[in-house]
């Protein structure tokens, strides 16, 4: 299908893009929102447009085939492809601008935190993997921070499965216990929003069944953004969905709309299996 | 000829090379070893040597080779830690980095006993150090910087990128994770890369010939004050090695036992190398087990 981007409707009927804005359907205030973001990798540009909307407290899922760009926007949104690739545009966390370069970097990750694809706890004990950030800013009383690794882990739905071996390495878990280890280590530092690339592709499905709880409990504390390549998972636990397909964000909406009634044929075609 | 049978034959060639080695270095270690072990007693490993009679001992040869790989080591691994972590965590791949990594090349492949002359020339008689242990650890700093660092920068390259990730993600500065997360997930290797350049530090003779000199002045083993010239920990006095000391006997000693001492000697200096080759791969081995599975 030929993309004419001065109709915005093609003769079949199909939009070209259809990007909605959540606060119009939810409750819910915006926390995180891209103006014009786009992307590029030397001169080559990996995201042409990226205007989208997240709401607080709910979990966006991004998808698309591999490729899409799904998840080199999500790494842009707190910066970790800074010194990797050049972005321009606006991100606007609770309306400031946090890609404009005077923004203190490290404090802004703070509250985007991140959770990657393939679980990487540090070789230190699940408590110091836990603490170690926090000590790393300077709070050192032993009772915080048994606090904060008690409900960290709790928030995890990791807490009762190492409550007994905090001392022991983290690399002597399992994927799956790795994988929730690290989203307790990234709630440690108490982060308003927590991006999420791809956190189940490395896991067996009894270890993503839980990961996917676990998001779903998180959410009435965090705002969650999360990349999958998997759409029965955007499925199951997103409450918006956007659609990406070489390097744009062609379709955005209640996650609903898009796996029933989407309103862009490569959506359609793309959640229907045809390609991906 | 069918493919099994060049298979086949190439198999067999590359068993017969790979025995040739073996063989080669067993029968090396064994000669050394057999014909060394009848010399070596507590004696011979902790009195001083004598230069015309029979009796004697390398024990301070044997202090001055583990002091002057200490001092060695003091000097040469925080430079090499610096240079590795700047080579692998910030060093963008240009022109200077380039330089600074065939410096390195350059330097690994200079010939020992250039590295020494150099050192007399400038620590020995410019600096004013004379023959010394100081002398001795500068020279084979130089001599011992391009390896440690290169097996840095490879224990540091070996740490998954997302270990770095994690780090930057939680809001971390790039020096925190390389401090706190990279170079603690790097230790075992590193350290490995220390132990095993240790093994080639203590069997150098020709860098410390110029420069750490070729007399083993008596010791006295109950001063410990490093301002005394009989002091085991004065680093201004020279030191004769026990690589040095082999050399040595074996050009010009004229001492009645001078083949047992000679053979004793390299014996006690072949079995501390494989000592730390081998404590290199137990502490390796030991510290990764700690930190992955504890």
């Amino acid at each position: 299908m030929l993309i004419n981007p001065s109709s915005p409707h093609s003769d079949d009927g199909w939009l070209e893009r259809h990007i909605v804005d959540p606060s119009l359907k939810s409750q819910q205030p915006i926390v995180l929102e891209t103006k014009q973001l786009r992307v590029f990798y030397g001169d080559n540009e990996a995201i042409h447009e990226g205007d989208l909307k997240f709401p607080e407290h709910q979990i966006s899922a991004l998808i698309g085939p591999s490729g899409s760009g799904k998840s080199t926007y999500l790494r842009s949104l707190n910066r970790m492809n800074d010194g990797v690739a050049r972005v321009t545009g606006e991100i606007l966390y609770r309306g400031v601008d946090v890609n404009r370069p005077e923004i203190d970097v490290y404090e802004m990750r703070r509250r985007i935190g991140m959770v990657f694809q393939r679980p990487n706890p540090f070789s230190k004990s699940i408590y110091d993997n836990i603490t170690f950030a926090l000590k790393r800013r300077g709070i050192t009383d032993k009772k915080v921070l048994d606090e904060t690794v008690e409900t960290s882990l709790r928030q995890a739905a990791i807490w009762d499965e190492v409550k007994d071996k905090l001392n022991k390495s983290a690399l002597a878990l399992s994927g799956g216990q790795q994988q929730r280890l690290c989203i307790a280590r990234a709630i440690a530092v108490k982060p308003d929003i927590l991006l999420l690339d791809e956190p189940a592709s490395a896991l067996d499905p009894v270890s993503t069944g839980k990961l996917e709880e676990t998001l779903l409990k998180l959410k009435k504390d965090y705002t969650i953004i999360i990349v999958t390549h998997n759409m029965q998972q955007a499925a199951r636990i997103s409450d918006f969905t956007a659609f990406f397909n070489m390097g744009r964000a062609l379709e955005f909406d209640e996650t609903s709309q898009i796996f029933t009634s989407p309103k862009v044929q490569l959506t359609n075609n793309y959640v229907a299996g045809d390609f991906g | 000829m069918s493919p099994k049978t060049s298979n086949q034959i190439a198999i067999s060639m590359l068993y017969v090379i790979a025995s040739t080695i073996v063989v080669i270095l067993a029968a090396l270690l064994g000669y050394i070893i057999i014909s060394g072990l009848p010399a070596i007693s507590w004696h011979f490993l902790t009195s001083p040597a004598r230069a015309f009679t029979s009796g004697g001992g390398v024990g301070i040869q044997l202090f001055n080779s583990f002091y002057l790989l200490i001092l060695t080591m003091l000097i040469s691994f925080p430079i090499a830690l610096g240079a590795g972590i700047y080579l692998n965590e910030y060093a963008k791949q240009n022109w200077v980095t380039a330089l600074v990594r065939s410096a390195i090349e350059i330097l690994s492949s200079l010939p020992s006993v250039v590295v020494g002359l150099f050192g007399f020339l400038i620590f020995v008689v410019q600096f004013g150090f004379g023959f010394s242990i100081l002398s001795g650890a500068f020279a084979l700093t130089f001599f011992n910087l391009p390896l440690l660092t290169r097996s840095i920068e490879e224990a540091l390259a070996a740490v998954p990128d997302a270990q770095r990730e994690g780090g930057l993600a939680l809001g971390l500065s790039k020096w925190e994770t390389v401090l706190h997360i990279i170079v603690p997930a790097a230790l075992p290797a590193i350290l490995t890369g220390v132990i095993l350049s240790a093994g080639r530090i203590f069997g150098e003779a020709a860098a410390l010939i110029f420069t750490a000199g070729q007399s083993a002045p008596a010791l006295n083993f109950t001063d410990w004050n490093p301002f005394n010239m009989a002091s085991p920990l004065n680093p201004m006095r020279p030191a004769e090695t026990l690589a040095v000391h082999i050399w040595k006997i074996n050009s010009e000693g004229i001492m009645p036992d001078a083949k047992a001492i000679s053979s004793g000697a390299s014996a006690v200096l072949v079995i501390s190398v494989l000592g730390f080759n081998l404590l290199a791969r137990f502490v390796g081995h030991r510290l990764f087990k700690r930190l992955t599975a504890g």
